[in-house]
């Protein structure tokens, strides 16, 4: 299956970050033309074309903006989630990067269909480059006319604010940003009621992931039928894949939705030493592993549910035979008890308790009877933690255990660095063997 | 289930929805949260972070229950019922207990096993439930985590983070219902823990009630903090001795001593909290005490015994009769106010009567005769909780009346705007009631009342939508008791409750002063509000209390100042003092002036104080824990309490009255039930009563010099304060407050002392700019390093001058 780059395709162009760059492929084409529609139309070519979000979550991103109570009289918000903080992660910053106009002309046009007159980019405040960028291009916006009063002459008013954030995973989570852009401590809010109905100020808002926004001006602009000629009746259109791990040549692979692991895999120039794939997940640390016989699934919000994971992000990390599985679990809970809100009982207490029990195993020193007592409290955190991120820090160890039990088994009396040369799993070791 | 006013009527009947909690059916008010409805069917799920008067916040999740038709479990605390929804609590879904029993283990895990030494040990909510869903053993075999302990979050509350569950009460506590959000959960994950920012000290009125909600032992009191053990000790359910709140309290004593109190649910006034006052301030009353009666001989105060004692003080009030007086003070039970009352009338046969040991005025005494006096309850807690407006005049309900501001507060989180304030000085506590403000130079409140009237316009705020607002059905104007230092102040708080139809309600500061004013301790009032001139009223008391009605005076006796000043002249022949303390009078000289001039004075009283050491004779009484009475709130609602002390000998006001009545020859009740049975027998009184006063405002004439606005702190230099030096360091502290531009006008610099003089002398003290009428200074009334009335010789509205005082 071809590559399909639309977000990424001028990506070599190196203006494409400028006003004037952006507009000599077509930008803000989309924009003139959606401000001539109503803005309900623009909802509706959102939910035909099935665009799904991009955030991780797969919610369909037309439907979300359908939620937003209309002719409330109330002020309205667009909130763009761009604290791409997951661990394997790696596509919303390179999109913010290389292409911010595209999120802006997102925004402008995604502002303009839920009747929003202000809008927030909330970005990682660890990639100032991405902050620079993204301001850089609000400012050009501004200066052209297309963000401030009366847009183009449509009588349509906007605002759009750009917020780095302090640094803290879970304001990822969509009412923990909320939360941090109003300048309280970032912690998810209980729900009801949902963002659409109170959300940014207690006002009914929309949150949506930078390529979902990002994806906006090239349907409004192209139609939906082009859209959905690319993936799959359920996950139509195409995705900016971000492709890590032990490969050749990791980066960015646009491609349509569908394509499999192995495909993308020899876009990115195969396993690095031509060594076996050992484990893969989709889309950040958050999803379940996958190991080698799954390379051939096609990457599909249904299919990689139908395997017992998830498309997440869509940035897939490979790791190949030279890694410990023990170890590579063992960081993942770290980051998770690092980064954990302490909100919430199980997450704040379970990864604590986790945590201390995997490294036991990475130094050969944890015993058999403690892996069942790691998958109980993996599974007393699974669905019983505020938000997402508890039930994201339960699912590397169970899906761990399904594929690689014998790897725990050998780490309660052998140090997996002893197992597993750790310098072999490098990725300079490999070049220096070279 | 039907929601009913105070007067009885139904107003409503709530939406009830039908729901399933573990198979059976129960019907319950739309919008009734699972964990409650659980309660309902006596199904006890767990839970820490739930606190039925705080905002559900779903963060312990140890209440997981499972919810028909949703993938994951729920937490009860948040969920709530929805029409035909089915529920299942651990009782009958494995899930929920599962996910119960996986909480309690992670709760466990970090915490420590210092229950032996834990104050909350015995009575600690996890203790209990990890009893019930806990594991008997651990699997936890990692290090725990630690943190240096314990921390000090203000002078009072201690915290050992290491016991804390994360469950927010203490910070939704000190965010939604105290509005002091200085408590916050500070860092993140297993780092979490409660905290203060540097120098932010939780400064709070209400502190100690997060002690008493935090569902482990992580927040304690320096104040008991390993003191006792829960269950050594012996609780008695009480009421608060401090202000007219009338908070219901819990008090534990072991082996005769008062060891902590705590605030005791009662849904109509305190609901679950108390101030800080009302939970510490109770060692006073094992200092200084009065141990044996004393009488004087030769010039000095000698013990004697109590026959004695008795024999003498009744011989010197019997030469007295009618020409004595009687200051009861504001802090009696309503049993021994009227055991005072009774004695002057029907012993003594002298009206010569006053409770009110604080600035005072005839107007005031008329006012209370015609509006207060023997009144049913009407204006409520509950009513200011719905009243679509409360205009408080002379009130500052955060110092003088905290659980009135905890219910204001309540109010105006739902309806903001709510409260409109007439004050000189815009203060933190109005802006935690979300209050208008509506500035008046002391003095002036009479004038902005009338202008409500007339409909004009001040200060932006439109007159005549506030009298319109006040025409609403369950608008309410609350009025202080420091309304009596403004002359035609009440006469017009009268007018304007007349005009718009408000309930209007009179806040005493005192526990003691709705009830003494009820059992007729105030000249010219019998008890029950029956006026003293009025034969029918006369006849009525005489009956009951078996008296020749002819014995009972007819003319309305003096009280106030004219009493005073009679005393100072020499012209009373003997006084009966009860709890008073010279420096609450605003003129204190006056009052030591009166007691020094009167030729025989009998002082009933706890500790030795200013009035013991001038009396003739000295008798001593229990203090509040020692006795059973009454208190009435401001509301006037009775709340009766009961012994703490039951093995103590000490007897009240009225038990040590009716001695002397007894050697007298004339019998009278002295015990509780007696005295509560004869108060009772005389009922409110339905006849005419005295007619609201009608003293103009005075109009305000221009004064070069600065005018003097003072109220007390809630915390300040109060003798019922003494020996509680940790609640001590939580008062406010002692500051001048003056606007920008009058402080300017002085030439005071910032950050530096200002001197404010009177005619008896001077304070120094710092200042600090605030949000207030223009050539006015606030003072703390008799605040460390600040007492208005012995310090200035000035009175609320009076003129100081202000100059800079140096360098602070």
């Amino acid at each position: 299956m071809p590559l399909t780059p639309v977000i990424t395709e001028h990506w070599d162009a190196p203006d494409l970050y400028t006003i004037d760059g952006y507009r000599r492929f077509g930008g803000y084409r989309a924009l003139q033309a959606a401000l001539q529609q109503d803005p309900d139309a623009i909802i509706g070519t959102v939910k035909d074309s099935g665009l799904r979000g991009r955030g991780g979550a797969g919610f369909p991103t037309g439907m979300k903006w359908g939620f937003v109570p209309q002719n409330d009289g109330k002020a309205h918000y667009l909130v763009v989630n761009a604290d791409e903080s997951e661990p394997g992660a790696c596509k919303d910053i390179p999109i913010m990067m290389a292409n911010p106009h595209a999120l802006v002309e997102g925004v402008i046009i995604t502002s303009y269909a839920i009747r929003a007159s202000h809008a927030f980019i909330y970005i990682r405040g660890e990639v100032p480059n991405a902050v620079r960028k993204v301001a850089n291009a609000v400012r050009q916006a501004r200066e052209a006319g297309l963000i401030g009063s009366n847009i183009l002459g449509s009588g349509f008013d906007l605002e759009v604010v750009v917020h780095a954030g302090a640094g803290a995973y879970i304001c990822g989570e969509e009412t923990a940003l909320l939360d941090s852009l109003e300048g309280y401590r970032g912690q998810p809010r209980l729900k009801p009621p949902f963002p659409a109905v109170a959300g940014l100020y207690a006002s009914p808002t929309v949150i949506n992931n930078v390529e979902t926004i990002a994806n906006i001006p090239y349907i409004i602009d192209r139609g939906v039928d082009w859209f959905r000629q690319f993936g799959t009746e359920k996950s139509p259109g195409f995705k900016v894949f971000a492709v890590s791990g032990h490969v050749n040549r990791p980066g960015i692979y646009e491609a349509p939705l569908g394509i499999t692991m192995a495909e993308l895999l020899d876009c990115a120039g195969g396993m690095r030493d031509g060594r076996p794939v050992k484990f893969w997940l989709p889309g950040g640390s958050s999803v379940p592993m996958l190991t080698a016989e799954h390379l051939d699934l096609p990457l599909t919000y249904e299919d990689m549910a139908a395997a017992g994971t998830m498309l997440g992000t869509g940035t897939p990390m490979l790791f190949d035979d030279t890694v410990s599985v023990v170890k590579a679990v063992t960081r993942w809970l770290e980051f998770y008890k690092h980064e954990s809100c302490g909100k919430c009982t199980p997450c704040r207490e379970g990864t604590y308790w986790i945590t201390g029990m995997l490294e036991r195993f990475e130094h050969g020193t944890g015993e058999p009877e403690m892996l069942e007592t790691i998958t109980s409290a993996c599974l007393q955190i699974g669905g019983r933690s505020f938000c997402a991120l508890g039930d994201a820090a339960a699912t590397p160890y169970p899906a761990a255990m399904k594929f690689f039990r014998d790897e725990f088994i050998a780490a309660t009396s052998t140090p997996v660095d002893e197992t597993f040369d750790p310098v072999a799993s490098y990725v300079f070791a490999g070049a220096a063997a070279r | 289930m039907t929601i009913t006013s105070n007067t009885g009527a139904e107003v409503a009947k709530a939406e009830t929805i039908a729901v399933t909690v573990d198979g059976v059916g129960i019907e319950v008010p739309k919008g009734t949260l699972a964990i409650r409805a659980a309660e309902l069917l006596g199904i006890e799920i767990p839970r820490f972070c739930d606190h039925p008067l705080l905002d559900p916040v779903a963060a312990c999740r140890a209440c997981l229950i499972e919810v028909e038709g949703m993938p994951k479990p729920q937490p009860a605390c948040a969920q709530v019922l929805s029409d035909g929804m089915q529920i299942r609590t651990q009782q009958s879904s494995p899930v929920a207990r599962e996910a119960q029993e996986g909480v309690m283990e992670f709760l466990l895990l970090n915490h420590p096993l210092d229950c032996p030494v834990c104050d909350k040990g015995g009575e600690c909510p996890l203790q209990n439930q990890a009893m019930q869903v806990g594991r008997p053993t651990s699997r936890f075999e990692e290090d725990k985590r630690t943190f240096p302990k314990p921390i000090s979050v203000s002078a009072q509350i201690l915290l050992d983070r290491e016991r804390c569950v994360s469950c927010a009460r203490c910070t939704r506590f000190a965010e939604q219902i105290a509005g002091d959000p200085m408590l916050e959960l500070l860092e993140r994950g297993a780092k979490q823990q409660v905290g203060t920012a540097t120098d932010e000290p939780f400064d709070s009125y209400f502190s100690g009630n997060t002690v008493q909600i935090c569902p482990v032992g992580a927040l304690t009191s320096a104040a008991y903090r390993f003191r006792s053990r829960p269950f050594d000790l012996v609780s008695v359910p009480t009421t608060c001795e401090h202000c007219a709140s009338g908070c219901s309290l819990r008090t534990d004593s072991r082996r005769g001593t008062i060891t902590r109190r705590l605030a005791w649910e009662d849904p109509a006034v305190n609901e679950d909290w108390n101030c800080d006052k009302g939970r510490f301030a109770f060692t006073y009353m094992a200092q200084g005490r009065i141990t044996t009666p004393m009488v004087r001989e030769d010039g000095a105060l000698r013990p004697a015994s109590w026959p004695e004692a008795i024999a003498i003080a009744a011989r010197g009030l019997a030469q007295a009769g009618s020409g004595a007086g009687v200051l009861a003070g504001g802090r009696l039970t309503m049993e021994d106010a009227y055991g005072y009352a009774r004695f002057a009338r029907a012993v003594l046969g002298t009206d010569d009567i006053d409770f009110r040991a604080r600035q005072s005025s005839d107007e005031e005494a008329q006012f209370l005769a015609a509006r207060i006096a023997g009144t049913p309850a009407t204006v409520t807690y509950e009513a200011l909780e719905r009243a679509p407006i409360v205009l408080l005049v002379s009130l500052e309900p955060e110092d003088e009346s905290p659980i009135i501001f905890l219910r204001l507060r309540k109010a105006s989180r739902r309806r903001p705007a709510t409260v409109v304030a007439i004050s000189p000085v815009r203060t933190r506590g109005m802006d935690k009631m979300a209050a208008t403000w509506l500035p008046a130079a002391p003095g002036a409140e009479a004038g902005v009342l009338d202008e409500i009237m007339s409909g004009g316009s001040l200060a932006e705020t439109s007159m005549a939508e506030l009298r319109d607002r006040l025409q609403a059905p369950g608008a309410v104007i609350l009025v202080g008791e420091r309304a009596a230092d403004v002359p035609g102040l009440l006469s017009a708080v009268a007018r304007l409750a007349d005009a718009t139809g408000a309930g209007l309600a009179w806040v005493p500061r005192r526990a003691g002063e709705r009830g003494a004013l009820d059992a007729g301790a105030l000249a010219g009032l019998l008890p029950g509000g029956r006026p003293l001139t009025d034969a029918d009223a006369r006849d009525a008391v005489a009956r009951a209390w078996g008296i020749d009605a002819g014995s009972l005076p007819t003319a309305a006796g003096r009280h106030g100042t004219p009493l005073l000043q009679a005393a100072s002249r020499g012209e009373v022949a003997a006084l009966l003092v009860g709890g008073i303390e010279f420096a609450d009078f605003p003129d204190p000289s006056l009052a030591r002036a009166a007691v020094t001039a009167t030729a025989f004075v009998v002082s009933l009283e706890q500790r030795h104080t200013e009035v013991t050491e001038l009396a003739d004779v000295v008798l001593p009484v229990a203090v509040v824990a020692e006795k059973a009475g009454t208190f009435l709130t401001w509301e006037g609602r009775p709340r009766p309490f009961g012994q703490v002390l039951r093995e103590d000998l000490a007897m009240s006001d009225a038990g040590v009255l009716s001695m002397i009545a007894a050697e007298l020859g004339q019998p009278s009740p002295g015990d509780v039930p007696a005295l509560r049975r004869e108060l009772g027998s005389l009922g409110p009184w339905s006849g005419a009563r005295a007619t609201t006063p009608g003293v103009p405002a005075q109009a305000i004439t221009a004064r070069a010099g600065i005018t003097l606005a003072s109220w007390r702190l809630l915390l300040d230099s109060g003798a019922m304060q003494e020996g509680e030096p940790h609640l001590a360091a939580t008062a406010r502290p002692t500051v001048a407050r003056l606007s920008e531009a009058t402080a300017s006008h002085a030439g005071l610099a910032p950050a530096a002392l200002v001197t404010v003089s009177g005619p008896r002398g001077s304070v120094t003290l710092p200042w600090e700019p605030a949000e207030m009428v223009d050539d006015v200074v606030w003072l703390p009334l008799r605040s460390p390093g600040c007492g208005v009335f012995a310090d200035l010789g000035q009175v609320v509205g009076g003129e100081v001058a202000i100059t800079p005082g140096g360098a602070a």
